[in-house]
């Protein structure tokens, strides 16, 4: 019965992980033969017992590998199809890090925060780890040979039955094997949908260029943005190239002459509004209806008039005063969650100020079938309804999860289905109810190509041999296409030989090194306006509407068991491990019946600060929302900010089988969202169930207080005198503008010595995206520690996006975003009190921890005016899950519970740097090292797309932090203390219009 | 040989009155109090039995709540950042709080030669042992890694490293190690003439052989007494700084930090006399259910509790002193945040403890300046439990309310006590009353000898008295008491 297909079989259910060897009589005589050596190195050891592991050093040295120097490798990682150009770092053949490709269009130096995450998704534990047929395990070869059965009665009706069901796709080798499948099987349908995604958009450039065109925008030309409901500083595709691009207008020097302005209308209060100038709150309903109104207003014909909230007139005035004033220099974006004729006066304003060509350029599309998604599912359900499919093939994507409730596809699959194929990372709602569930590869295992925002193609290189065996989209479309063998190097490899001239090998090298393939972005285009299209009216507004919306941290749902994104606090709310209702003060206020005066939050005093203190206490009620014959209870969360009579409520939540992490997580919002109107529509009723739910947030107190810390200004006047803003302050606090803080205590010198890492924090910059605090999660081995300790104030991020709310009226406030980790402080009152010496300067000035003398006195976090210190109150870290091991970066200790931790400015990377630079020096047979400027960039400032972070040494008078520092909007938190932080802000500038400036002036006098 | 005499010998001030009872002797005194410890076992007290079961049942809390600390770490209370310290070092600070009233009666009371300290010293004694071994419990479990604690220690080691000395935690080291040393060095030498005593009376030859060792030899010489009594002024004047420097000391983990509410510079003496006030009110609040359980009332008399009043009252408004001049420091500090310090605490989401410590040591002290309130044993019960509550808030006041809401407005977050945090709490009080339980059982409650002597000093008085009544001259008093 040895070997046996049988025993094999039975094996294979009793030992999954052990199975392969068992076939592989190679592997089993070379464990034996390893088997020999470690007996032997056992004589060596002694006593000591050491886990058995095999070992084998490599026969002859791979290129360029040293052990303990990474090695990085040029990729792509993917968000709804969309390319950013990675780096992927590897210690000794593990992926650790990613970082911006700063060549990649797609990334131009940032990532979004979903890239940085990519890592603890890959090492996922919860992934699906072998192939199953109806739940039972099964292998890839039972696989492709029920395929090819299956595939041989779809030849006879030419695919009649079979439909492929995509996410977006932008990957040329998976559309070109697509065509081929489609070429073999002309019957056969292929549809996409993503619950993300940019059907809008492309109806709207139909309404209005009757073409499918890509619209880009180039915010470095843009001196006047006006965002109509679009959070394009928020992931998406483009996001970091639009961010970089559009910050680099308002990051201010003393002699900047100029500064971009953003006018951003919104219902849900998002990262772009927080940074814009001008925040206009109306309902997503009301945006139409002010789109229309700046449009006629610019003399554009055939516009449709619709209601605009009173509130908004005054800044259409002022908009089109701008937008007229900028010709050429202006842009006007609409959101994806607008309706195409908003998305058609876009493209027709545009076309009217002249910024065609300059500030928006038209391309052929970049997704390789641009299509109105909602549309497919929604025929997809229904031909499943009608019998009319008997072959299903789903690659990634979640729809049985994630597809419109009224759909109900998931029923219906799962009734009517008789065959159906699911390609996912992870055994999930669809997973489960296909016929067979193919674990696949992820990006980083995966050999790939995709496109980026502006349609540069880049190849997706694999790190590491799949962990879990998974597969790739283009294995499934080769076993589809009867070749379930071939390996996806080879087919992507194929794919490019066909469009690349010249050498292959060449081209081939340099873009696997670059990352991308040059030329290949998409070819502009000039579209001709169709006036016909920008006549239809948008839906009305309802009384009380309902929002759907991406979740800032889990997307829609596919990053649901990622633990670092899951504890994440969103940027604007700072809830983690749960979605709720999110809703204005003042809506909530009339909703509920609240005994509470609304006024109280308006008048820009502390008092009002309280106020809205008092009333965030209704946080956590739970309330029902009856929207289109169904309804959803969830718990409300107060949003100052957020428009009025409207609720938000973001998508992703509610999973049933996303895995350890993300399953029964919030609740689901698919359930209610309807195929015909995806993004937002009139809420039926909302009521109060009275009952309550923990939410979780990691910022309680909301207001600052009164106190010096976020210091703004506008630009005007810091025309006049950059150091306006300090002055102001100082003129508050101490009655005098120039003021220097005394101390008692000795100061240490450090100009003298070889380097001293500071930082600046540009709050002009900052859009609170995030991708820092996860990029500082992934570099520094952050452990993750649920919603009960985040309850208890024990997040362990290091770096904190602290957000507070401003200003005359508390329910449409500013709001202002500030990230925080430990400030270095030069004179540290955490090192003083350490009873160990556990905390510590070195020469160079940096405020170090020693995990190892730690004892955990948790003096040092009293003692910090900053509150940056973390600590492992439990075993936080998870030592037993193996792969979750693999991931973690080796240079960073892993700390365990006890012990007291902090940022570090990276410190492993400036060993590395300094290690480097000695070494160096020591060849050129010199003393004396040099560290460049920018050699050293920590894990934040690399992930920032706005270029919000910047490290360097402050002693080197050339580098950018040491100029930036030199800038007099420069200032240091809690200067008074004397701590002499190493971290300091640029306080942030605005750029408000001039008349609307005025009238706020006016309206605050009045009130 | 020229030498002072020793305190314990000197005739007492004249105040008027005696504390004794009359009807006493040195028999009657010694059978009193000698007898409890010799009790045969099975005629122990029923009340000592259920006393000490319930006790027992609370240390064993202890023994569980140390354990699941130990196994998942600190993580098990309500502690966070920022408020990283809670009730482990509110706890530390109450207990080390309540041991001051003994070390004040026995060292300071002795050189100021109050001869009515002799009947609660060696309570009071004990009491302040029990408590620093409750309050030494907690530097050591809060510790995130607490099998390191000995880091903290200066010693040789092969690390090469020192702690560091500019930190309150460790000169807190050496304070309550010094304490904790000085303490029972003073406590055990006082014990030995009564050892002597307890030898002497016992029948059993077991009891006797161990009282005999403890009592090391004692046989009430002349010698033997002026060593002991050189030994006792030495120790006393050892413990002396002590009462000012441990509470001190103490103070200054908050004192040097700088966090409002924590840097203030009245906290050292504020600590003192808090820690003296709540010592007393634990002194009265045990001494009363046993001197009555035992009937020594003729020993521990009303005027003794009136004398403890007093001192408690004294006390009391030294530290109600304190709070004004937290008040005065937050409004003329011209600091925001040591002004939102004093708005957190009187109108922040934790005012009630605020207003509760307020009422404790400050309201519930005032019916004391009447004599028939001190000398009412029902009343003064009542107020020395609130004071020990309002002490515990106090240290709740200033360590969590100023944690909850320091600089940054967004690090702020409340801190809830889990049940671990409580029955950590309850189970050094279980280990409290386990230890005092244990002591009257087996050791003299009251100092025999001295309450001896002490009735030795006023029969000589009162025949003074009497002498001067009657215009005789009846001569100096001279010699001291002997054991029997």
């Amino acid at each position: 019965m040895a070997d046996t297909p049988a025993f094999r079989d039975l094996v294979e259910r009793e030992f999954p992980q052990g199975a392969s060897e068992l076939n592989d009589p190679v592997s089993r005589r070379s464990f034996l033969k390893l088997m020999g050596a470690s007996l032997a190195l056992a004589g060596i050891t002694g006593c000591t017992y050491m886990p058995r592991e095999r070992i084998a050093p490599f026969v002859n040295q791979p290129l360029d590998r040293v052990a303990g120097v990474p090695i990085y490798y040029a990729s792509s990682v993917l968000l709804n199809g969309y390319a950013t150009g990675v780096l992927v770092r590897s210690n000794d053949g593990r992926p650790t890090k990613i970082e911006p490709n700063a060549k990649h269009p797609g990334s131009a130096g940032g990532t979004d925060l979903f890239v940085q995450a990519e890592i603890l998704t890959m090492y996922d534990p919860d992934r699906s780890t072998q192939v199953l047929n109806t739940g039972a395990a099964s292998t890839w070869d039972a696989f492709t040979a029920a395929l090819a059965t299956a595939m041989q009665g779809q030849g006879a009706s030419g695919g009649a039955g079979m439909r492929l069901l995509t996410t977006t796709i932008t990957s040329p080798t998976l559309a070109d094997q697509i065509s081929q499948l489609l070429a073999k099987y002309p019957q056969a349908r292929w549809y996409q949908y993503d619950p993300i995604n940019r059907d809008n958009a492309y109806e709207g450039t139909r309404l209005a260029f009757d073409e499918d065109v890509t619209t880009r925008y180039d915010y470095s030309k843009a001196q006047v943005v006006v965002s109509l409901d679009a959070d394009f500083l928020s992931p998406g595709p483009g996001f970091a190239a639009y961010a970089r691009a559009f910050a680099d207008g308002r990051r201010l020097r003393k002699d900047s002459g100029e500064m971009n302005r953003l006018y951003v209308a919104e219902a849900s209060p998002s990262g772009t509004g927080a940074t814009a100038d001008h925040r206009i709150q109306m309902q997503a309903g009301q945006v139409a209806g002010f789109a229309q109104a700046i449009a006629s207003r610019l003399g554009i014909p055939g516009v449709a008039q619709g209601a605009v909230p009173d509130a908004a007139t005054r800044f259409i005035d002022a908009i089109v005063e701008d937008l007229e004033a900028h010709k050429g220099s202006s842009l006007v974006i609409v959101g994806d969650q607008q309706p195409p004729v908003v998305h058609a006066l876009a493209h027709a304003i545009n076309a009217e100020l002249g910024n065609v060509g300059s500030t928006v350029i038209y391309t052929d599309p970049v997704e390789a079938r641009p299509t109105n998604q909602t549309n497919e599912i929604a025929s997809l359900s229904n031909e499943i309804e009608a019998g009319a499919v008997n072959l299903l093939v789903i690659i990634g994507g979640n729809p049985a999860y994630n597809a419109p409730g009224d759909l109900r596809f998931a029923e219906r699959m799962a009734a009517k289905v008789p065959l159906s194929v699911h390609l996912s990372l992870y055994n999930d709602e669809t997973s489960s109810l296909a016929t067979w569930h193919i674990p696949a590869a992820h990006s980083l295992e995966s050999w790939s190509d995709a496109r980026a925002y502006e349609g540069t193609a880049g190849i997706v290189q694999p790190l590491i041999v799949p962990l879990f065996g998974g597969k790739t989209s283009h294995e499934i479309l080769a076993a589809l296409l009867g070749q379930p063998t071939v390996d996806p190097l080879t087919i992507v490899q194929g794919y490019w030989q066909g469009q690349l001239s010249g050498d292959f090998n060449a081209a081939w090298q340099g873009a696997l090194s670059t990352g991308l393939i040059d030329g290949t972005a998409a070819a502009t285009r000039t579209p001709t306006l169709r006036e016909e299209g920008l006549g239809g009216a948008a839906p009305a507004p309802g009384e009380l509407e309902l929002v759907f919306r991406p979740d800032p941290s889990i997307w829609d749902g596919s990053y649901a068991n990622n633990g670092w994104l899951m504890e994440l606090p969103r940027p604007l709310t700072k809830l983690v491990w749960d979605n709720a209702a999110l809703m204005s003060p003042r809506t909530a206020i009339k909703l509920l019946n609240l005994p509470f005066d609304a006024n109280q939050l308006v008048g820009g005093t502390v008092e009002n600060e309280h106020a809205l203190e008092a009333l965030s206490e209704i946080n956590g009620k739970v309330v029902r929302l009856s929207y289109r014959n169904g309804s959803i209870d969830l718990p409300l969360w107060l949003l100052p900010g957020h428009a009025e009579n409207s609720i938000t409520v973001n998508l992703g939540y509610g999973r049933s089988k996303a895995g350890t992490v993300g399953n029964g997580v919030g609740v689901n919002a698919y359930a209610v969202r309807t195929s015909d109107a995806p993004w937002f529509g009139s809420l039926d009723s909302v009521s109060d169930t009275g009952g309550t739910y923990l939410l979780v947030s990691t910022q309680d107190h909301w207001t600052m207080e009164g106190r010096d810390i976020y210091r703004v200004g506008k630009f005007e006047e810091y025309k006049l005198d950059p150091e306006y803003i300090t002055k102001d302050v100082h003129k508050e606090e101490f009655g005098t503008e120039h003021h220097t803080y005394e101390s008692m205590q000795p100061s240490l010198d450090y100009t003298t010595h070889h380097n001293a890492w500071g930082m600046t924090i540009n709050l002009s910059a900052c859009i609170g995206c995030n991708a820092c605090v996860v990029a500082c999660q992934a570099e520094n081995n952050i452990p993750v520690v649920g919603k009960e300790q985040v309850s208890v104030g024990r997040e362990m991020q290091w770096l904190r996006i602290d957000r507070y709310f401003a200003g005359e009226d508390l329910d449409n406030p500013d709001t202002y975003l500030m990230p925080m980790a430990c400030m270095q402080c030069e004179k540290a009152p955490c090192e003083l009190v350490c009873p160990v010496a556990a905390t510590v300067h070195d020469y160079e000035g940096l405020n170090n921890m020693v995990y190892n003398r730690c004892v955990g006195t948790k003096y040092c976090s009293n003692n910090c005016p900053y509150k940056v210190r973390r600590f492992n109150f439990l075993q936080y870290t998870d030592l037993s899950a193996v792969t979750l091991q693999l991931g973690r970066n080796p240079d960073v200790t892993v700390r365990n519970r006890g012990v007291m931790e902090k940022c570090t400015y990276c410190v492993q990377r400036i060993s590395g740097a300094r290690i480097e630079a000695k070494k160096a020096a020591v060849s050129a047979g010199s003393d004396n090292y040099t560290i460049d400027d920018g050699v050293i960039i920590t894990a934040c400032e690399a992930a920032c797309p706005t270029e919000a972070i910047t490290f360097g040494d402050q002693n080197n008078s050339a580098s950018r932090v040491a100029s930036w520092k030199s800038e007099p909007h420069n200032y240091s938190l809690l200067a008074d203390l004397n701590t002499v932080p190493r971290t300091t802000y640029l306080a942030r500038i605005r750029n408000p219009f001039e008349a609307l400036a005025a009238h706020d002036t006016v309206e605050r006098q009045e009130g | 040989m020229a030498q002072a005499q020793p305190i314990r010998t000197k005739p007492q001030p004249d105040t008027g009155d005696t504390y004794l009872l009359p009807g006493e002797t040195y028999t009657s005194i010694s059978s009193t109090i000698g007898d409890v410890p010799l009790t045969a076992p099975l005629k122990t007290p029923r009340g000592w039995f259920i006393g000490f079961a319930v006790s027992f049942a609370l240390l064993m809390v202890f023994l569980v709540s140390v354990s699941w600390l130990l196994i998942r770490g600190v993580g098990i209370w309500g502690i966070n950042i920022p408020v990283a310290w809670g009730m482990d070092i509110i706890n530390f600070v109450w207990w080390i709080g309540i041991g001051h009233a003994g070390t004040l009666i026995s060292a300071i009371l002795l050189l100021l030669n109050q001869g009515w300290r002799n009947s609660i010293n060696r309570f009071a004694e004990a009491m302040t042992l029990f408590a620093v071994a409750c309050a030494g419990q907690y530097p050591i479990l809060h510790l995130g890694r607490p099998w390191l604690f000995y880091w903290l220690i200066p010693y040789p080691n092969t690390h090469g490293l020192w702690p560091n000395f500019r930190s309150p935690l460790d000169w807190d080291v050496f304070a309550v190690s010094t304490y904790a040393t000085v303490s029972i060095l003073f406590w055990l030498v006082g014990l030995i003439p009564d050892f002597a005593t307890l030898r002497d009376r016992a029948t059993n030859p077991l009891v006797k052989r161990v009282y005999g060792l403890a009592a090391m030899g004692w046989r009430g010489s002349a010698r033997h007494w002026h060593r002991y009594e050189m030994a006792s002024l030495l120790l006393a004047g050892l413990s002396t700084p002590l009462v000012l420097s441990v509470h001190s000391i103490i103070s200054l983990d908050f004192a040097v930090a700088q966090v409002p509410g924590w840097q203030v510079t009245v906290f050292p003496p504020y600590f003192v006399a808090g820690a003296v006030f709540a010592g007393f009110a634990m002194v009265l609040l045990l001494m009363i259910p046993v001197r009555t359980f035992y009937g020594f009332q003729s020993y521990v008399t009303i005027r003794h509790l009136d004398v403890m009043a007093k001192v408690m009252l004294a006390t009391g408004m030294l530290v109600v002193y304190g709070y004004f001049m937290e008040v005065f420091g937050s409004l003329y500090s011209s600091s925001k945040y040591e002004q939102y310090l004093l708005f957190n605490r009187v109108s922040g989401p934790s005012a009630w403890a605020y207003y509760g410590l307020l009422f404790c040591n400050a309201v519930a002290i005032q019916p004391l300046w009447f004599r028939r309130v001190r000398q009412n044993i029902p009343a003064l019960m009542v107020i020395s439990l609130i004071i020990s509550v309002g002490m515990w808030l106090e240290r709740y006041v200033i360590i969590v309310l100023s944690l909850q809401r320091d600089y940054l407005p967004s690090s702020w977050d409340m801190y809830i006590p889990t049940v671990w945090d409580w029955s950590l709490y309850i189970g050094t009080i279980g280990l409290f009353f386990s230890l005092t339980f244990l002591f009257i059982r087996f050791l003299p409650m009251i100092n025999i000898f001295e309450i001896r002597m002490y009735l030795h000093q006023e029969t000589e008085r009162a025949h003074r008295r009497e002498a001067a009544a009657h215009g005789h001259d009846h001569g100096q008093a001279h010699g001291s008491a002997s054991a029997d």
